[in-house]
This record gives C-alpha cells, sequence and structure tokens, in this order.
C-alpha cells in the first residue's frame, strides 16, 4: 500500500519519510498514532504540519529523529535510512537533526545555568577545547539576540517564555545542524512574543542554510513560515501542497474545515457557524476508509469501504479524498 | 452600550504583596455589561486578566487586596457576605476557566457534579435534576449524554470537558458567564465550536457574557464591545466595529499587527511588538507601552496618559499620541 510520494519543490530532498507507522500500546490495545505517512522535504524548504491534537504531528517528528522506532517504514536522511541505524552512527546523524520544542521552560534544565545547557551538546559531540566551547556559545547566544555576557551565567526560571524559546533555539544551533524539527515552537508564547520567535526562526534559517520541519496547530502561523504544507488528520496526511495554493483552493474537506476554523481578526468578517462537527474518533478504533468520514460532509459509501491515497490534484498539490473539492474526482 | 449596565466594574484595583514587592496585578480599571451583551477583554500573558475575573467573582487569593466596587445587579459584591456570594455564584454569576479541571472534581462523575449543582441551586428533585442535566449535555453537543453522565472527567477529552464545565455554568440560568480563555488550551476547530456554543446559549438566554482571551480574533466577530488591557490596566475600549475601525491604541494596533494573517504571503516578516510588557512589581512613571512604543515621545516617559473619550462614543484610549489624530502618527 505504498503512497505516493509528494513531489518536493527541487533538488533532492534531504529528508524522505516512506510509509512510515508509529504505534504505542495501551494496555492490551494499540494507538495508531502514524499510519503510513509519506514526505520529501527539499533542502533549504520550510514544510508545515497541521493537524488536531492528538492527530500524530509529534510522534512524526520523534520518529524522524528515532526517539520513537517505528513499526515499519523509512526514514531517509540525506539519502541514508535511520531506522537501519544503531548506536554511535545514529548519534552522529542525530547531530544533524535537532528539535525544538513548545514548552521553553520545561525543555531546559532548570538547575544548570544557560550558558552550560547551551554548551552540552558540543561537550556531547566531544567539542574538546573549552575556549572554542565558549566562543561558539557566545556567537549562538548573540544570533538568536541575547546579549551573552547577560545570560550565560543565569538560570532558566530567571527568564521569560519568549526568551526561553530563544535560549532553546540556540541550543538546536549551536552544532550547526541542517535540520531542525520545530514541534510547536510558539504554541506556549503570546502574539507579541510569538511575532518575534517566528521572525527569529525565519533569520537564522537563511543564516544557517537550515531546512525545517515547522510543526504547529495554527494555520496562520504555518502559513506564515512555510514553502509547502502538509495537513495530517488522525495519523494519515490528507494534503500536502505550496503553501498559497493550498491555502486558497483547498482540496481535501479536512484543510477546508480547518480554514474556515480560524478567528479572523476582522468584524466585518462573521464567524462561520459551527463549521467542525464534533470531535476527532479515537485513534485506537480508527474508521475504516477515509479516517475523516465521521466527520466530512462529503462522506459517502465508498469514503467508508475505501480508504482514500494520495494523488496530485493540482500541480504540487496532492490529497487523499475520494470527492476532492478541487480536480476531477 | 444600550440598557442599564448588569455589572459594572467601578474603579477596581487589586494589589498583591509578593516577595519582590508590591504587585499592581489590576490598575483601577472601570467596565461594565448589560444584560444579553457581550464584552471581550484582550491583552498578553500576565496582563491582569484573570486577576479582574477573579476580582469581580470575589474569588481573589487571600492575600489580595481589593478596591472599587463590584456592582452586579443592583449590589456591590465587593461588600457582599460570603453566604450570599456563594449563592449567587452559583445561581447568576457563572464562571467558565481555561483549564476546565480547575471548575469539574476530578473524583466524581459528570452526573454528580451537574445534579448536584442543579439540586442545590435550583432545589430540584433527583429525577427532574437529572433530565435536566441530560438536556443541558445535549445542548451542549455532548453525543449520548446519558452514558456521559457516569463519566468522570478524564475520561473526556479537553473539548468535551470544557463542554461539561459550559454545561454546568449554564446549569442554573446565570445572568452573567464570565469565561476566562475558555478555548485557548483547544484546537482551532474545537475553539470554533466552544465558541459558537456560547454564544448561542447567551443569545437563547439573554445572558451577558465577558469573553476574556489573547487573540483579537477571538473577539472580532463575537462580542459587542472590547476593552485592551495592558500592565494591569485597560487601555483602550471601544464598540467592537468601532475598535477595529478607528483604533486610538499605538498597543491595539501593534497586537493586531503581530498577528499572523492567513491572506499574507508566506515568509513576510511579521511586525513584532519588541521586548516584553514591563515587571508589575517595578511599575513605570509615564505609559507602560512606552518603552515597546514606536510613536513614544518625551511625554510619555514622564505621565501616565488618562483614560480619555474619543470623538466616536463609547471609545475611550490611554494614549498621549492616538492613531490618526493630528497628535498622533499616521495608522
Ligand atoms: N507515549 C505514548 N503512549 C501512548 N499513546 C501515546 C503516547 N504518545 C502519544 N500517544 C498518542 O498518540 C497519538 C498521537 O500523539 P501525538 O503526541 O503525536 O499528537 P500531536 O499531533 O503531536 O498532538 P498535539 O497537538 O496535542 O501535540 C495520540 O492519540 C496520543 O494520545
Ligand atoms: N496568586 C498570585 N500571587 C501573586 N501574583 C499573582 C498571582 N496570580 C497572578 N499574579 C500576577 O498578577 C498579574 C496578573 O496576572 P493574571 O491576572 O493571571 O494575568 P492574565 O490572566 O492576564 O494572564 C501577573 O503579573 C501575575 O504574575
Ligand atoms: S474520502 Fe470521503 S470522507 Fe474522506 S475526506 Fe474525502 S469525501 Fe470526505
Ligand atoms: S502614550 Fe506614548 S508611549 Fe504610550 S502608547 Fe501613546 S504614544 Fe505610545
Ligand atoms: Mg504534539
Ligand atoms: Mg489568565
Amino acid at each position: 500500500m505504498m503512497q505516493p510520494v509528494s513531489q518536493p519543490v527541487s533538488g533532492d530532498p534531504l529528508l524522505r519519510v516512506e510509509n512510515l507507522v508509529v504505534e504505542y500500546p495501551v494496555g492490551n490495545k494499540t494507538v495508531h498514532a502514524v499510519s503510513g505517512v509519506s514526505l520529501d522535504i527539499a533542502r533549504g524548504e520550510t514544510l508545515g504540519l497541521v493537524g488536531e491534537s492528538g492527530c500524530g504531528k509529534s510522534t512524526l517528528g520523534r520518529a524522524v529523529m528515532q526517539l520513537r522506532r517505528p513499526v515499519s517504514g523509512k526514514v531517509l536522511f540525506d539519502g541514508k535510512d535511520l531506522t537501519a541505524m544503531q548506536g554511535d552512527t545514529l548519534r552522529r546523524m542525530r547531530r544533524r537533526v535537532q528539535l525544538i520544542f513548545q514548552d521553553p521552560i520545561a525543555s531546559l534544565n532548570p538547575r544548570r545555568r544557560i550558558g552550560d545547557i547551551i554548551a552540552e551538546p558540543l561537550v556531547i559531540a566531544g567539542v574538546k577545547d573549552a575556549k572554542k566551547r565558549e566562543q561558539l556559545v557566545h556567537d549562538v547566544l548573540a544570533a538568536v539576540g541575547l546579549d551573552p555576557q547577560l545570560v550565560i551565567g543565569r538560570l532558566p526560571h530567571e527568564f521569560s517564555g519568549g526568551q526561553c524559546q530563544r535560549i532553546c533555539i540556540a541550543r538546536a544551533l549551536v552544532l550547526n545542524p541542517e535540520f531542525i524539527i520545530c514541534d510547536e515552537p510558539v504554541s506556549a508564547l503570546d502574539v507579541s512574543i510569538r511575532a518575534q520567535i517566528l521572525n527569529l526562526l525565519e533569520e537564522m534559517k537563511a543564516r544557517y542554510g537550515l531546512t525545517l520541519l515547522f510543526i504547529a496547530h495554527d494555520l496562520a502561523v504555518v502559513k506564515a513560515v512555510s514553502d509547502r504544507v502538509a495537513v495530517m488528520y488522525l495519523g494519515r496526511l490528507c494534503e500536502v501542497g505550496p503553501s498559497e495554493q493550498l491555502f486558497a483552493q483547498p482540496a481535501h474537506p479536512y484543510t477546508a474545515l480547518l480554514i474556515e476554523a480560524i478567528p479572523v481578526p476582522d468584524p466585518d468578517v462573521r464567524p462561520a457557524e459551527s463549521v467542525a462537527v464534533g470531535e476527532p474518533p479515537s485513534p485506537i478504533a480508527p474508521p475504516s476508509g477515509c479516517r475523516f468520514r465521521t466527520r466530512c460532509p462529503r462522506a459517502d459509501q465508498r469514503c467508508s469501504d475505501e480508504m482514500p491515497e494520495l494523488r496530485e490534484v493540482a500541480p504540487a498539490q496532492f490529497a487523499a479524498c475520494h470527492h476532492p473539492l478541487i480536480g476531477a474526482a | 452600550m444600550t440598557g442599564p449596565a448588569l455589572l459594572s466594574v467601578e474603579d477596581v484595583s487589586v494589589n498583591l504583596p509578593t516577595p519582590r514587592g508590591n504587585l499592581r496585578a489590576v490598575d483601577r480599571v472601570d467596565l461594565s455589561v448589560g444584560a444579553g451583551r457581550t464584552l471581550g477583554i484582550v491583552g498578553e500573558s500576565g496582563c491582569g486578566k484573570t486577576m479582574l475575573s477573579r476580582a469581580i467573582l470575589q474569588l481573589l487569593p487571600k492575600k489580595a487586596m481589593l478596591s472599587g466596587r463590584v456592582m452586579f445587579d443592583g449590589q456591590d459584591l465587593v461588600r457582599l457576605d460570603r453566604e450570599r456570594l456563594r449563592k449567587l455564584r452559583g445561581r447568576s454569576l457563572a464562571v467558565v476557566f481555561q483549564d476546565p479541571m480547575t471548575s469539574l472534581n476530578p473524583v466524581l462523575t459528570i452526573g454528580t457534579q451537574l445534579i448536584e449543582t442543579l439540586q442545590e441551586h435550583l432545589e430540584l428533585d433527583g429525577v427532574a435534576a437529572k433530565m435536566r442535566s441530560i438536556e443541558l449535555l445535549a445542548a451542549v453537543g455532548i453525543p449520548a449524554p446519558e452514558q456521559r453522565l457516569m463519566q468522570y472527567p478524564h475520561q473526556l477529552s479537553g473539548g468535551m470537558r470544557q463542554r461539561v464545565a459550559i454545561a454546568i455554568a449554564l446549569s442554573c440560568e446565570p445572568k452573567l458567564l464570565i469565561a476566562d480563555e475558555p478555548t485557548t488550551a483547544l484546537d482551532v476547530t474545537i475553539q470554533a465550536q466552544i465558541l459558537d456554543l456560547l454564544a448561542r446559549e447567551q443569545r437563547r438566554r439573554h445572558m451577558a457574557m465577558i469573553i476574556i482571551t489573547h487573540d483579537l480574533g477571538v473577539v472580532a466577530g463575537r462580542t459587542d464591545e472590547v476593552a485592551v488591557m495592558y500592565a494591569g490596566r485597560v487601555v483602550e475600549r471601544a464598540p467592537t466595529p468601532d475598535l477595529f475601525k478607528r483604533m486610538r491604541m499605538p498597543y491595539t494596533e501593534a497586537l493586531l499587527a503581530a498577528i499572523p494573517k492567513i491572506d499574507a504571503k508566506p515568509h513576510t516578516p511579521l511586525p513584532a511588538i519588541s521586548g516584553r510588557p514591563p515587571d508589575p512589581t517595578r511599575p513605570l512613571k509615564g505609559c507602560s507601552f512606552s518603552p515597546r512604543c514606536r510613536y513614544a515621545w518625551a511625554q510619555c516617559q514622564i505621565e501616565k496618559p488618562p483614560l480619555a473619550d474619543a470623538d466616536s462614543p463609547g471609545h475611550q484610549y490611554a494614549c498621549f499620541r492616538p492613531l490618526n489624530t493630528a497628535v498622533g502618527a499616521p495608522a
């Protein structure tokens, strides 16, 4: 049941995920957190990943890093399959991939000074020269807009959420990675600070030549930074496409629903009444056929009988739906 | 504002003693809401939204010092005795918090919690209370409500829990509902459903409602009036359409500009607000927003701008250089 792999913008992909399956056992049942996801991310690209809470976004991110081993499928980073790697080989590859989390304060060790927190990846990576480590820590702190002198000696609790996220970004950048998975990096931040961090991520991406997987549940946030966007629902990809195109002409009913639900800061735009019916079903017993069918206004018999595969509905836009909103059905 | 106010908050301040000194969480706030109307209170985290709602409900931390008056339905809640307050809070004055677990008891079933509330405040018998509970759960969009009565809060999703918290809040037909970031912890699709639910129930019951949020997008289409708070103060207040069309406060403008817009092109740099709000234990002498304000001039550092009337009715702002005026900068 190989799904067609969506095409990246250009060049050979830095990351290719093939038919990835990740499950969690709970008691004698299984949570089907990620069920056959395939995607490509080109070098220098930002791929946004959106979907409701519990749909498997973080699980996918963690499985890419092999923090959670997938049940099946491949994760090809720069052409090499991470799922087949162990021990030192995997550790060396991992240095090139970093993760930034949603809760910046919780992801910093409260008892360690900022200077040590940021130097830690360098120590682990075997940078023995203390002077060199110090220099790298200084450079990266300055790059994320913090004053190294004022920051290195202090503890995480002395910083606000936005500043802690800057520190986390510095820690992720210090090893000069190629690829960063940002798992809801601004969800816990206020509107004003959120804009600062999003701008910073964009700047760092340009400066360090990064490729990003940007996970969030806020579509406007995702659109602000992504070249392409992938929409996930209950462990599967619904739709992938270039950001502007996907928002202008969504093909999958779920993408359309997500777009309609966004609150618009304009009093003349009346919120659509109850666009979103019900809640996602349990990933322990996902619906047969199309997983979205229990909430989909277009669902019919075929949708419960047959699982829709991702297929191209417009140039570079792929949707997994029997009755897409655009393109021939 | 039409009709007499059901709630009017008059010159309310909340001070909290902390190890770092006095913290002024709410600073001389005046607000009001009429029956059937919705007021939105918007501001960044820590600006005093929750403390203000707790001051209205008389649910402040013990050490907090409250001054001013909270007139609700003709009586000053600040001066009401505890027993009358407790009755009022169950019946006429209801609240929904950001985290539904704040208002739900984890060791009791949904049914027990609803039925007990109804029995206590409406003096219904067991059977009637149960019937009513089922109706309420159905009204807030919970499928198979009879079965849900037997479930515990942890067996429900975040969205479901918030629906139950709303059902409990609505159970005694309150005159005023305060919803403190009711959807901040929820997904957009669930957020839209919960906001619709609140709006529908409000219309049906002709209830007054206060929606507290940090998201201007949430208040835009769903409130009659908006108050923007910054560092404990109301810095702008206006009928919702007027606020968005003729905003006067540089802070409101900056807050709106910083929101990523769905129709903007990818990779457009966002107009972020630099810095962060002042430390509430170290209040500034001048305008609290001055260190971050792009229009600030000398006077802003020296004096606090008073909340003054704009030329459109019901619109007030606290700024020396209001947008779109002769002294202000063009918006
Ligand atoms: N360690 C675990 N054990 C069991 N189930 C888990 C575990 N981690 C995640 N899950 C389940 O797997 C599914 C996917 O979870 P995941 O955290 O990947 O979702 P998400 O899309 O990142 O959600 P959110 O937006 O809330 O962060 C959910 O149903 C979740 O409850
Ligand atoms: N129990 C408390 N004791 C001391 N300070 C508090 C307490 N609760 C809140 N504060 C402080 O009061 C201010 C306003 O807080 P709050 O009303 O919770 O803000 P908001 O709801 O707008 O995020 C903040 O500076 C906060 O740190
Ligand atoms: S396959 Fe059917 S149920 Fe699924 S999204 Fe398309 S129309 Fe809806
Ligand atoms: S009073 Fe001055 S500093 Fe304050 S918002 Fe107005 S222009 Fe800006
Ligand atoms: Mg997650
Ligand atoms: Mg609050």
